[in-house]
């Protein structure tokens, strides 16, 4: 059976929403984040797809991924500082005890 | 045919990483398995012929993004209770079944321009000159700089110890 875009669509399908469900019901921050990796990767998967399948000549798609990939690096460098820092003076992580802006 | 094969295995391997990223309850084994699933991602990329992205992937994301997790993991481990579901377990799990179906339904019913020319082979000069060359990338290579800044920047001063 030949591989076509239909597959590496579906499969970065599969992996974005494996990682909504991680990130709607885990309670960790730390697996949060980790979830939300999951997602970008499953955008990139897609984006890398479409640029070899449809665009083979043009590589528009591989530069939006490294793009995406740029971007997940800063909001993991930031997201990890925010949780250590909230750690610092809670002393939890579980993201339903930590509803100071809870009103 | 070999192709193929390499699909099907990085797929399942991906799909059974995730799945554990997910349903594990040790956080450090959760981690661990995102690097595995990092790693089988990288290789559906060389499956797509994007070498300069696989090696990319390889160096960004198992290299300090996952570093940075186990980090922060190993910085926040008096918190031992792993890592439980909260109350929204139904509703998040019929959310993600309705999205995955959709995103199915979509992707299987669109008539996709499939184009019939060979992807290019070595990738890592065609996406210099995407990137640094005329009419190419240049200004958001530049606008990513400075978010790379501001990020590391803020990295810093939000973790940093407040000295009294």
């Amino acid at each position: 059976m030949n591989i076509g875009l239909e597959h590496y669509l579906v499969l970065s399908a599969v992996l974005f929403s494996i990682g909504l469900f991680g990130a709607l019901t885990r309670r960790n921050a730390v697996v949060i984040l980790m979830c939300v990796e999951l997602m970008l990767n499953g955008v990139n998967i897609a984006l890398v797809a479409f640029s070899s399948y449809i665009v083979p000549q043009l590589l528009t798609g591989q530069v939006f991924a490294i793009f995406v990939m740029v971007v997940a690096a800063a909001e993991v460098a930031v997201g990890l500082a925010i949780i250590l820092a909230i750690f610092r003076g809670l002393a939890d992580i579980d993201i339903n005890n930590i509803n100071l802006l809870k009103w | 045919m070999g192709l193929a094969a390499a699909f099907w295995i990085m797929a399942v391997v991906i799909i059974a990483a995730a799945l554990a990223v997910v349903f594990l309850r040790n956080v450090f084994r959760a981690a661990l398995s995102l690097i595995v699933c990092f790693i089988a991602v990288a290789g559906i990329y060389l499956t797509l012929s994007a070498d300069f992205l696989a090696a990319v992937q390889i160096l960004v994301y198992v290299g300090a993004i996952s570093v940075l997790i186990i980090l922060a993991i190993m910085m926040t481990r008096n918190y031992q209770r792993g890592s439980p579901a909260n109350r929204l377990r139904l509703p998040a799990l019929i959310v993600g079944v309705v999205l995955l179906g959709l995103l199915v339904y979509t992707v299987t019913a669109s008539p996709w321009n499939i184009s019939a020319e060979p992807p290019l082979s070595p990738t890592t000069g065609p996406l210099a000159v995407k990137l640094f060359g005329r009419l190419g990338f240049i200004l958001p290579v530049e606008i990513a700089a400075t978010l790379m800044l501001a990020a590391i920047l803020g990295a810093i001063v939000i973790a940093r110890e407040k000295d009294k």
